[in-house]
């Protein structure tokens, strides 16, 4: 079982119903943000790209944030969900250093948080929040050992692209372009 | 500073129980403390809602946590506006509810001109107070001379007030400062309106024309959803923007028009649809009305000549008139939302109504489909009295099409130029904006200062509500019964609308209000039931379901009757005077108009200046969001887009400060920051519009970014419609501060 997320760059219009969803979903507090939304664009007027894309924890198979955890506070669970526990957490700010993608960040009561891939939905057999609420319809979960899965088909059918590929952290998040 | 009688006050100098705040960043309601476990979304308690953050009203769930406190909104799955997902402005929604910025209590302004201010009242004084003013009024200058600006659900019940008060008066911007143009181009053409949501059937499309309409930024949800869904299956897209908007980058071509110059566009597109027989001939030479006297008028209008106009290569043009035509009918040429741009957008409308006939577009599966709605029995009340005069009679005979009352012509009346007979005298407005709503703030402001009397009706602390006697705070949708959301779809529907928390502080829901003031006038025969409930469960019943039944479904929908498109053999009527769809027009000649489309030449910036273009962010609805915690997360600023080009001959750099001055000396109050981007052509500039509030209640959103209103002081009026055309102010960049001191006002 190896929980992944596929986003279709094609279709998100960056409307960052998934960072609100989530705020809301995991009580994230003001001013603070769990995902995001990040926009790229290339060419000159009148010849112009836009890639726009919901960014997140990847949840990697090469978790750097682990590694320098001091505590174990930073952990991988089913699925390969990287999540850290709060109670073990005693905010040293090495996972937040070590992440190249930025995901992590002190919660004010003092623990590095991130996304759980809503972890707690998931073992619902729901999809994470911000995959649910996704106007667009622009992002699929699921578990990507298993060939029938929509997230699995549609990595194998797409084009795609992982973010920062070169840190060697092996990213699960799958953006389709 | 010469001083008025009505001072803009920010109330904030009385009203003390609001006054301390905690910074954004460290605010943490006391429910989310963070090691409170998630609720689990099967055991928590869910009430049905619809949302009223925007217009699309989607209907959903709110959801409360572990202590019955407002926790999340998600869509409900049965609903057709937004197929079970919000928007982020309606999953925000929840930002509304906790805003601590919220007005909490009556106020009422006292005091002698420059020297006034708001203190709270009790809702009994505050309901006498109105009360009183409405029958003096009424006495005086008759019931009409009072008039209503509305918006939204609860505009609703105020309009049913003004309505058995004894005015017709009523206004929202929504008509002639939005979709007024649109709604009577496509009631000229098709004997039909598009409301709201339009029947647009953008799923299943094979080709969606984009004019200026910047789906994606704009979060209409079911178009936004049905996009999305378009480009899955390939569709072609084709945009046309000064500005490589979101949809622009989705698309097959981006013609980055020079503004002003669309209608040369249409009418080349028209020219090449007909010269290259493009058109659904079958449909056009069954269902349309003028097609010879259209083929003529657009004779001359070559993609060549309109290369010279809107800058578009003519290859281009004929590109993409072949593309619609390849996808005809399944093709939809946008007919767009906000369309009150330049002052001949009846006609402009009117260009895409005819283009999208020609395509054979209307009715027809992949362009418009035929929308149904369900009927709501009418809670019973007597006959309304009947006005003696409406908004009409103001300057009679003017903007012939509008079928809604204009609200700038109500302005027009409230001002002390206005010298004909029917003066209007005070106002109600509840639950809009209008400093930031109504274009030239000048006039607007005159107007209210020449009023007797003001009542304000709203959530938040807006700018409109400074200018009031009496402010009344009304309690968010989350938190209170309405009306049923009945709307036009694919399906009929309904939606019901219930509290999911009590009212905070001592705000109340407008029917409350509404029914309250009417006792009091002597209306209350109007308003005879005794809690909103009491309305919907006979609605209900009548209707073969209950109230019970809906709190458990949130959303019915309903069989259609007719087809969702018309059947090839059935033959079909429009509601028109030839029964035709109406290329050419005879009611638009005998109202004084023309019967086709014209090209009409539109002034351009001089130079320094630039074409001020404003739209929306997916986080804010108009000016109404930029407070609410959740969302002003999202989007804090509007950052000013110039092309680096110009950015170049300003010395301007992304992140620089700016204020705006406008070709008529207009300057605006706040800068905003520079985003130096080549997504936008470089005789234009871009902004959210929204921002720059000037009401220092509004602790989050107070005099961040710029106001485009306050820049829109050239208007150019619609003649057709009386609709704002607000697209025609050019802008020029101010580096230093054009202000003596930081100190601003409204
Ligand atoms: S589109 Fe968004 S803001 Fe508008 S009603 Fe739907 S969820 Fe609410």
């Amino acid at each position: 079982m190896r929980y992944g997320m596929a986003i279709d760059t094609k279709k998100c219009v960056g409307c960052a119903d998934c960072v609100v969803a989530c705020q809301t979903e995991n009580s994230v507090p003001h001013g603070y943000a769990r995902d995001w939304i990040a926009e790229t664009v290339s060419g000159r007027y009148p010849y112009l790209e836009l890639e726009i894309r919901s960014e997140r924890c990847n949840h990697c198979d090469n978790t750097p944030c682990v590694r320098t955890c001091p505590t174990g506070a930073s952990h991988v669970i089913e699925g390969g969900i990287v999540i850290v526990t709060p109670e073990e957490c005693i905010g040293c700010g090495a996972c937040i250093e070590s992440c190249p993608y930025d995901a992590r960040f002190t919660h004010p009561d003092g623990y590095a948080t991130k996304c759980t891939f809503c972890d707690h939905r998931v073992k619902n057999g729901q999809d994470p929040a911000c995959v649910s609420v996704c106007p667009t319809h622009c992002m699929y979960f699921g578990d990507l050992d298993d060939p029938n899965s929509e997230v699995a088909k549609i990595v194998a059918r797409r084009k795609w692209k992982v973010l920062a590929p070169e840190a060697g952290t092996q990213p699960q998040i799958y953006y389709l372009v | 500073m010469k001083t008025t009688r009505r001072d803009f006050l920010k109330i904030s100098s009385v009203a003390a129980g609001g006054l301390v705040f905690a910074p954004v960043l460290n605010w943490v309601p006391g429910f989310l403390k963070s090691d409170k476990p998630i609720p689990d979304d099967s055991k928590a308690k869910r009430y049905p809602n619809y949302c009223e953050v925007c217009f699309w009203n989607c209907a959903g769930w709110v959801y409360t946590d572990h202590d019955n406190k407002i926790w999340k909104i998600i869509g409900n799955e049965d609903d057709p506006h937004s197929n079970g997902r919000f928007c982020p402005r309606g999953t925000g929604g929840v930002g509304m509810y906790y805003d601590d910025d919220r007005l909490k209590k009556p106020l009422k302004r006292i005091g002698e001109a420059g020297a006034q201010q708001f203190v709270e009242i009790e809702w009994e004084e505050a309901i006498e107070t109105i009360a009183k003013k409405m029958q003096e009024i009424a006495g005086k200058h008759g019931p009409e001379s009072f008039a209503l600006f509305n918006h939204g659900s609860s505009g609703k019940h105020f309009a049913d007030l003004f309505n058995a008060y004894g005015s017709k008066n009523i206004a929202g911007p929504a008509y002639a400062q939005c979709k007024g143009p649109r709604e009577e181009a496509f009631q000229v053409t098709f004997g039909h309106a598009l409301h709201s949501p339009e029947p647009l059937d953008i799923r299943d499309t094979r080709c969606l024309v984009l004019i200026g309409s910047h789906l994606g930024e704009n979060m209409h949800n079911g178009q936004v959803q049905e996009m999305a869904e378009a480009i899955d299956k390939q569709a072609t897209i084709i945009t046309v923007d000064p500005r490589f908007s979101t949809a622009a980058s989705k698309s097959k071509f981006w013609l980055p028009i020079k503004p002003a110059t669309d209608m040369a566009l249409l009418l080349a597109w028209i020219h090449v649809i007909i010269e290259e027989e493009l058109y659904d001939r079958k449909y056009v030479e069954e269902l349309t009305f003028g097609f010879e006297q259209l083929k003529a008028h657009v004779k001359d209008y070559t993609p060549e000549w309109a290369y010279g106009i809107t800058t578009i290569e003519p290859d281009v043009i004929r590109a993409t008139a072949r593309e619609m035509g390849a996808a005809s009918p399944a093709v939809i040429v946008h007919p767009g939302r906000h369309v009150t741009w330049y002052g001949d957008d009846t006609q402009r409308l009117r260009a895409v109504a005819i283009l999208n006939a020609l395509l054979g577009s209307w009715g027809r599966r992949g362009g418009f489909y035929l929308p149904e709605k369900a009927k709501l029995p009418k809670y019973p009340t007597p006959e309304n009295p009947k006005p003696t005069w409406t908004w009409r009679d103001v300057m009679p005979g003017q903007y012939p099409l509008a079928s809604l009352p204009v609200t700038n012509v109500l302005v027009d009346a409230s001002h002390p130029s206005y010298l004909g007979k029917h003066k209007v005298k005070a106002w109600m407005v509840a639950g809009t904006n209008l400093i930031a709503t109504m274009p030239d703030l000048k006039r607007t402001i005159e107007a209210i200062q020449n009023l007797e009397y003001l009542v304000v009706i709203d959530t938040m602390p807006a700018e409109i509500t400074g200018y009031a006697d009496i402010v009344l705070p009304e309690c968010t949708y989350l938190e209170r019964y309405d009306m049923m959301r009945i709307s036009e779809h694919r399906i009929p529907t309904f939606a019901l609308r219930m509290p999911a928390a009590e009212p905070r502080w001592e705000s109340k829901p407008g029917w409350w209000i509404c029914k309250q003031i009417a006792s009091k006038i002597g209306k209350g025969d109007y308003f005879k039931y005794e809690k909103y409930e009491d309305v919907l469960d006979f609605q209900l019943k009548e209707m073969g379901s209950s109230l019970e039944e809906m709190k458990k479904a949130g959303v019915k929908t309903f069989h259609r009757k007719e087809d969702l498109y018309f059947v090839e053999g059935h033959p079909h009527v429009f509601d028109t005077p030839t029964g035709k769809i109406e290329l050419y027009s005879n009611l638009m000649i005998e109202n004084g108009f023309d019967p086709l489309p014209k090209y009409i030449t539109h002034a351009q910036p001089e130079a320094g200046f630039y074409r001020l273009i404003y739209g929306r962010t997916p986080a804010h609805t108009f000016s109404r969001t930029t407070n609410n915690a959740n969302l002003n997360d999202l989007f804090r600023e509007n950052p000013l887009w110039v092309h680096p080009k110009t950015a170049r001959e300003w010395g301007l750099k992304t992140g620089d400060k700016v204020w705006l001055k406008n070709h008529q000396g207009v300057v605006s109050h706040f800068s905003t920051k520079v985003r130096v981007t080549e997504r936008i052509r470089h005789d234009s500039v871009y902004m959210a519009h929204g921002f720059g509030r000037t009401d220092e209640r509004l602790t989050r959103s107070f005099g961040i970014g710029i106001s485009d209103t306050e820049l829109i002081s050239d208007v150019k009026i619609d003649k057709e419609t009386g609709s704002t055309g607000m697209r025609s102010n050019f802008v020029t960049f101010l580096k230093e501060n054009p202000h003596n001191s930081d100190k601003k006002e409204a």
